[in-house]
Parts: C-alpha cells; sequence; structure tokens
C-alpha cells in the first residue's frame, strides 16, 4: 500500500517537473531575448527602430518599418490565398468524399506537412521564382512577395485543412441529422449550420496558419530576395507591388546573425522582440474574437 | 506482435548496413611525409569565404598527421577577428583586412596571408554587355545605371544581387569598388557565395560580384576595366578588386598550431590554394 503510494505521488511530482521545465525554458528563451535586445531600445530608440525604414547597420541606421510590412504582407497574401484552399480540402474531407479517398488524401495533406521548409524554398527558388519571373514587368525578377506568399501558401495549407477538419468532425452528428431531416440540402447543412458550430475551432485554424507564416524563415530567405524596402509598385500598375522583393522579420535575423556584432547584433534580438510582440497581438486578438463568437 | 519484430529486424538491419559503409576514409600513410610526433587539437572559425579552403587544408594535414584533430566552423570575418583575438579560437579567418580600429582593441593580433582572392563581376550567360569599367559598376551597384542600355547592352532592366550586410565579400566589395557610395536597396541579397551565383545563373538580367573561388561556367565572368579577371592578373596586380584571405593567431603561433600554418603557407598548402581557384602567395 505505502509503496504503491509513494510511486503515484513520484509520477506526479515527475509530470509536474516536465511541465514546469517548459514554461522555465519559454521564459528563460523570453528574459534572454529582452535582455540582449536592451542595448538596441537604449541606444537607437523605439521610435527610431519601428518608424524608420532604412535599415544600414554599417551606416549605424536600424530601422525595421520595412520588414514589419514585409512580414505583414507576405502573411496576409498566404493567408488570403491558402485559407480558402485549405477549407475546401478540410470540407471535402469532412463531409464530401468517400472513405478511401479520405485516406489517401489526408496522407497526401500530411505528407506536406512534413517536408523541411528548407526544400519548400528549393523548390520555391528553382521552379516557382522562374514561372514567376515570366510575367513581364521590368525590374521583374522573380524573387519577392508573390513567390514568397505562394510557397508560405502551400505551407499552411496542412496546418488549416487538419484543424479544420477535426473541427467539423466535432460538431455532434444531431445538428447535421436535425438540418438534413428539415429538408436542408448536404451543401446548406454545410454552410449554414456545420461551419458555423465548427466556428471557433476554424479559427484556431486561422491562428495556426498565421502563427507558422510569420513565423518561416528559411524558405522566405530563398525566394522573397532579402531586400529592406518599403514595398512599392515596380511601374504604374499597382498590382506590381507583388513582385518587389522584400525581408521578413525572422529572415532579417537569420541573414545577419552570422556576420552581427555589438550594437547591431542586439538589433537583430530587437528584431525577435518585435516579432515575439507582434505574435502575441496575433494571438491574443484571435482570442478575443474566439471569445466573442462563443458569446454571441 | 509480429509486425513489432519485423520491425526492429528491419530497423537492425538499416543500422547494420549504416554501419558496414565505409564511415572512415583511410588516412594517408605515406611513411616519409607524416612528421613525427604531432598531435594535438586546432579549432578553426570565422570567415565563409576561407571556410572550404581551412576544411580541405585541415583535411590533408589531418591525413598527415593523425594524431592531431582540426575542426573548422564558420561565422564571417568578424567572428573569425574576436574568436583569434579572445582565444575561443587557435585561428581566426578573415576575408578582409583587418580593420584599425580591430588592430587597436587587438594589439596582439598576428596576421598570417594565406592566399589572395579576386572579386569578379558576374552576369547571366545571356547578358549582351562584354564588359564594365569600375564605374559602371559602382554606378549599377548604387542604383545610377538601372538599364542595360546605358552600359551598351539590351534595353532590359538591370537585377543586381549582392551579399547581406557584414559579409565579408560585401565589404571588401564596398571598400574597393564602391567607396562611399551605398549598394542600392533594390538589390536581392543572398546568404553565400553559392547562393548568390545560383540566382546570378538563373536570372536573366541579373549582376552580382563573386569570389574567384565560386566561379563557374553557370555564369559570365566580366573583364573589369578591360582586365579578364584570371589568377594571373589578379597575382600580378592589373586586376583591380584583390583581397587577402588571413588566418589570425593571438601572438606568434606555438606547436601544432604553427605547424598547421608553415603547411598552409608551404608547397602543399599552396597548391591547394590555387586547386580551389584562389592566388596563392607564394
Amino acid at each position: 500500500m505505502q509503496r504503491r503510494y509513494r510511486i503515484d505521488k513520484g509520477i506526479k511530482y515527475l509530470l509536474f517537473f516536465s511541465a514546469i521545465v517548459s514554461i522555465i525554458i519559454v521564459f528563460l528563451i523570453f528574459f534572454f531575448i529582452f535582455q540582449s535586445s536592451l542595448p538596441a531600445f537604449q541606444q537607437i530608440g523605439l521610435r527610431n527602430i519601428l518608424l524608420e525604414t532604412t535599415w544600414r547597420p554599417t551606416n549605424g541606421q536600424y530601422g525595421i518599418l520595412a520588414m514589419i510590412v514585409g512580414s505583414v504582407m507576405v502573411t496576409f497574401m498566404a493567408i488570403v490565398m491558402g485559407v480558402p484552399l485549405a477549407l475546401g480540402a478540410a470540407i471535402f474531407l469532412a463531409e464530401v468524399a468517400p472513405r478511401a479517398v479520405q485516406n489517401v488524401f489526408r496522407s497526401a495533406i500530411q505528407l506536406l506537412a512534413g517536408i523541411p521548409s528548407v526544400v519548400y524554398g528549393l523548390f520555391g527558388m528553382v521552379v516557382l521564382v522562374p514561372i514567376v519571373r515570366r510575367i513581364p514587368v521590368p525590374g521583374n525578377s522573380g524573387y519577392g512577395l508573390l513567390s514568397a506568399a505562394i510557397v508560405l501558401a502551400v505551407m499552411i495549407l496542412p496546418t488549416i485543412t487538419s484543424v479544420t477538419e477535426d473541427a467539423l468532425r466535432a460538431v455532434p452528428r444531431s445538428y447535421k441529422e436535425a438540418s438534413l431531416a428539415l429538408g436542408a440540402t448536404h451543401w446548406q447543412t454545410i454552410i449554414h449550420v456545420m461551419i458555423p458550430a465548427a466556428k471557433s475551432g476554424i479559427i484556431a485554424a486561422l491562428i495556426l496558419g498565421v502563427g507558422r507564416a510569420i513565423g518561416e524563415t528559411m524558405a522566405m530567405i530563398m525566394v522573397i530576395g532579402n531586400s529592406v524596402i518599403m514595398p512599392t509598385p515596380l511601374t504604374d500598375n499597382p498590382l506590381t507591388i507583388f513582385l518587389r522583393q522584400a525581408r521578413t522579420l525572422t529572415g532579417n535575423i537569420a541573414v545577419e546573425i552570422n556576420y552581427a556584432t555589438g550594437l547591431h547584433e542586439s538589433m537583430l534580438f530587437a528584431t525577435g522582440v518585435v516579432l515575439f510582440i507582434l505574435i502575441m497581438i496575433i494571438n491574443a486578438s484571435a482570442h478575443l474574437i474566439l471569445r466573442n463568437g462563443e458569446r454571441s | 506482435m509480429r509486425r513489432f519484430v519485423l520491425g526492429i529486424a528491419l530497423i537492425a538491419s538499416l543500422l547494420l548496413a549504416a554501419c558496414a559503409s565505409p564511415a572512415a576514409s583511410p588516412a594517408s600513410t605515406d611513411g616519409e611525409d607524416v612528421a613525427a610526433g604531432l598531435s594535438g587539437s586546432i579549432s578553426i572559425t570565422g570567415s565563409t569565404t576561407v571556410q572550404p579552403l581551412a576544411e580541405k587544408m585541415a583535411e590533408d594535414f589531418m591525413a598527415k598527421n593523425p594524431d592531431v584533430e582540426i575542426e573548422v566552423t564558420g561565422g564571417g570575418s568578424s567572428v573569425g577577428v574576436k574568436a583569434a583575438a579572445q582565444g575561443t579560437a587557435d585561428i581566426g579567418n578573415a576575408s578582409r583586412e583587418i580593420k584599425p580600429e580591430e588592430l587597436a582593441e587587438f594589439p596582439n593580433l598576428k596576421v598570417h596571408v594565406i592566399a589572395r582572392d579576386g572579386i569578379a563581376i558576374a552576369v547571366h550567360p545571356d547578358t549582351a554587355v562584354s564588359g564594365l569599367t569600375v564605374e559602371q559598376v559602382r554606378d549599377i551597384f548604387s542604383g545610377k545605371i538601372t538599364n542595360w542600355n546605358e552600359v551598351g547592352g539590351a534595353d532590359a532592366a538591370i537585377i543586381v544581387v549582392s551579399r547581406e550586410e557584414g559579409s565579408g565579400t560585401r565589404d571588401a566589395f564596398q571598400e574597393m569598388v564602391m567607396g562611399d557610395a551605398l549598394i542600392t536597396e533594390n538589390a536581392i541579397l543572398q546568404q553565400s557565395n553559392g547562393a548568390l551565383r545560383t540566382t546570378v545563373a538563373n536570372t536573366p538580367n541579373s549582376i552580382a560580384y563573386l569570389s574567384f573561388g565560386y566561379l563557374d561556367e553557370s555564369v559570365k565572368v566580366l573583364p573589369l576595366g578591360g582586365v579578364e579577371a584570371t589568377e594571373e592578373n589578379a597575382s600580378n596586380g592589373t586586376y583591380p578588386v584583390v583581397r587577402p584571405l588571413n588566418m589570425l593567431t593571438n601572438g606568434e603561433p606555438q606547436g601544432v598550431v604553427k605547424a598547421f600554418l608553415d603547411f598552409v603557407l608551404g608547397p602543399e598548402g599552396q597548391a591547394i590554394v590555387r586547386a580551389e581557384g584562389y592566388i596563392p602567395v607564394k
């Protein structure tokens, strides 16, 4: 008897320890990044960091606004392209496809999630960039927001698809049956019953997708061109803005950390802090949307 | 259960196969070349331009001296300078001149020029232009010239490709070609010489600067100011953009580190320099 209780207690502490380790790690990272970025914030100033667009570390200019815009734009474009596809795929898997087809499709989409991001980048660099380059616009190199957003859209597909599919499957069967019994068609049931019922899950899928997109680094470095400029159209046609090169916040850290020393290095940590805060804002607003949605 | 056993068997057989493949290359043991009794370890870090050269030299040196362990890592020229000065590495690599402020901060730093490297102007193979002057290159990279027809080429926008801030190659290019002019913000930035070359080879109308060691048929190399980018022209001083590749030590090298540097600067090391496409110093 005594011994069994002791083991039980031991296991409890072991589990507590495992849980606390991850918390400690998060705080250590948090602390380390903030501490390392402190000199940058003190010497350059929040205003000069957040509102300036010129990034020339050798000249002492450390504005990251262009990169914030780059990160947000490429993420937004990827969401616009990827989400309809992902939702369609999820509805198909959960509601339409026969079981055999489901299994094949689901494994294929899960396979997509397992591909390392550097491989996506390589694919983008040698396949996608040359295709985008064919768009006849002077100065179009193929490297830029459009190529990056397409790669990113594919990368967030599996996350959004599988979480959305789970959400749709979690809708109680009685809802669907009631809707069908009332004479609604299958499609009407999906649109008016299933999707509203799975709303919170679908929004969670979106958050995960946005998080994945804004944090993606390697594939972005390889196709986005990495120039630190505010995206502007290449010609009079405003759509050519999507062919412009850009740099993401993550890319800035990865591209320059090898060579950075002193204030420059501290500034890269500051870039990380900004990224951190950006992601926290996105997560918080998503939670807010979720909670409001559940109340109404 | 049976499937489980099968899986274990499969994994075991895979492991066995992996172990059986020749993992360790046989060290060359031509008796006369083995320096007697040399042992120890050397850590080398710094410039990514010098890194492949240092790795090749370390490999050959370790083959000759099986008791010596050499570890080569990258990180960039500035890292190389710091590591050597602060003693975190035995040898620091730098692919640029050591800055006066660095020498002032670390007076003990000893600079060994192990090779020279030219920086070539590389363009996409289909580019019609057959040569550029240093001024034209400066104007193209600073964004003053934006169309190939301004330098005698076809009517097409120039796509400038560059390295990121802090790269030794970029530093050297900035210093020797750009002077006070800044490289245009519109330039596509790539993270390594290799990625730079791939980008230029695949992007029509693009131009970049490339270390001599990375030149191959995939890109077209332009003569600079009428001088071909060749090793001869770089070593006889006619090619205008040549930088030193340095190995740095904290004070005079001792023991096994000295033996390695002697090897690097000796006939065998310099033969490697030539074979890798750089310019020997001896």
